[in-house]
């Protein structure tokens, strides 16, 4: 295949010169946090067909998620973007770490942004959960985990119907919310975006996105398990 | 007053330090911080003790010689403000003030409260020089520079060097400080034609010194004592893209 000069150029530049700076991490790991944010919009579109009486419509949105050829692809970046994001954010953390060998014996909670103190473990046990998500739900379709994959709507409604799932369900999209809460603003900050005009916009969007995104995936199994 | 102090003792770069606590009496609320540091070295030296070794300079606020942590944070519970420009009125009698050395691993102490800032020395020397003639002061008005930039400028442009975005971020990370540079010399004409060079070599050698990653938690910002803002980082971030990418 032959791309234009222009496009390689681009990418030998990215991955040769960028790549080996923090900020050039940093810029790849709030991208790849982006369109994270970006596909989890897409997803819980999807799940609130959920709440439809009729399997069909979700099972054939699900079908049309796992077989459009233009998904399989946004599929492989989806998960190379959540890769790339992890291994990026462990290996800043790692310096970060690094970086300040001795810790200080009393420190006075001055940060602006509470919960970008804690992102790295809300983005471990978001972690956590997506590994469950995926035992649930893509490894049966890959064929890893038995299951009936042509009827997703049957097995999300048999999951939602236990307690237990539930909960751990909810702590997962509340712990999600709290990364989300400083990653939505955090992630324009590093694009080098911050101006009197914008930046209050963007952190009220991350707010509002923050709050209302979890609370729709959240919702979910509330309506399946008390009202269905 | 009477105050109890825990301060950070050293010997040398390599001893494993300790705190050690001092009970202070006859502190009065006009003395600053660091005359309360100078009153107990006083009485150190009078007992036959090794006195508390700090830096200090021009004690005015404008020199960046004196940061120390003050019960978890650079230069203490007051905004705004250097170490020096501390006064002991915002402590009340019989508090408890714990007092630390700035703590990165690019800041590594020298003594007691006295660390090693020479790794900003060799970032301000890692970006160079600006090719413009110096001399006599210009004509003020033959280079016109609108008002919101050279104040943008200025804003950027009074950053002393004293460490406390380093010692109040939680990744001791340098990126307010390189920024403040960084956008300082960018916004303004002088400093557009290395520019590029400037911002690549800056964030390289930052990266190089061992400070941390900004995460945009903004505790550098609420601590500076110049009140130097995070958009900086933002400016710096898109400098530093245009001279990698463009």
């Amino acid at each position: 295949m032959c791309f234009p000069a222009k496009i390689i150029n681009f990418n030998h530049i990215l991955m040769g010169k960028l790549f080996g700076s923090s900020l050039a991490q940093k810029l790849v790991m709030a991208l790849a946090g982006f369109f994270l944010i970006l596909f989890l919009l897409v997803h819980l579109s999807i799940n609130l067909l959920l709440l439809g009486d009729n399997p069909e419509t979700f099972n054939r949105a699900a079908a049309f998620m796992s077989g459009f050829w233009l998904v399989k692809i946004f599929e492989v970046v989806l998960i190379g973007g959540l890769l790339i994001h992890i291994i990026m954010g462990i290996t800043l953390q790692i310096q970060n770490w690094i970086a300040r060998p001795t810790r200080y014996k009393k420190r006075y909670p001055s940060q602006t942004s509470f919960f970008s103190k804690y992102m790295i473990w809300t983005g471990g046990i978001v972690f956590i959960f997506l590994f469950i998500h995926f035992l649930n739900f893509w490894f049966v379709r890959l064929g890893f985990v038995e299951g009936d994959h042509h009827n997703f709507y049957g097995m999300a409604h048999q999951l939602f119907s236990y307690m237990g799932y539930n909960i751990i369900y909810w702590i997962s999209f509340l712990i999600l919310g709290f990364h989300l809460h400083h990653a939505f603003q955090s992630a324009f900050q590093t694009f080098g975006l911050n101006n009197r005009k914008c930046t209050p916009v963007i952190k009220t969007i991350g707010i509002i996105y923050s709050i209302l995104v979890p609370l729709g995936f959240a919702l979910i199994p509330f309506v399946i398990y008390f009202f269905k | 007053m009477k105050i109890t102090l825990d301060i950070w003792r050293q010997k040398s770069p390599n001893d494993k330090g300790k705190f050690v606590r001092y009970e202070l009496d006859g502190v009065s609320k006009e003395m600053t911080f660091l005359e309360m540091l100078d009153y107990l070295n006083d009485k150190l030296i009078k007992a036959g003790d090794e006195p508390v070794a700090f830096d200090s300079d021009c004690r005015e606020g404008i020199c960046g010689t004196c940061g120390l942590f003050i019960n978890g944070r650079p230069n203490g519970p007051v905004k705004g403000i250097t170490t020096c420009q501390l006064n002991m009125s915002v402590f009340k009698d019989g508090d408890t003030i714990t007092v630390e050395p700035f703590r990165a691993k690019a800041f590594p102490v020298i003594k007691d409260l006295i660390v090693d800032r020479s790794s900003f020395d060799k970032l301000i020397q890692s970006g160079g020089f600006i090719s413009v003639n110096t001399g006599a002061a210009p004509e003020a008005n033959s280079i016109p520079i609108k008002k919101e930039i050279a104040e943008r400028a200025f804003d950027a442009g009074i950053c002393i060097g004293c460490g406390s975005c380093v010692a109040a971020c939680k990744n001791a990370s340098a990126m307010l400080f390189v920024s403040a540079k960084i956008s300082q010399l960018a916004l303004l004409p002088q400093g557009q034609t290395e520019a590029k060079e400037r911002v690549r070599t800056m964030i390289r050698e930052m990266d190089r010194l061992g400070f941390g990653n900004c995460t945009n938690t903004g505790a550098c910002e609420a601590e500076c004592p110049k009140e130097i803002s995070l958009w900086n980082i933002a400016k710096m971030n898109r400098e530093y893209y245009k001279a990698t990418l463009g």
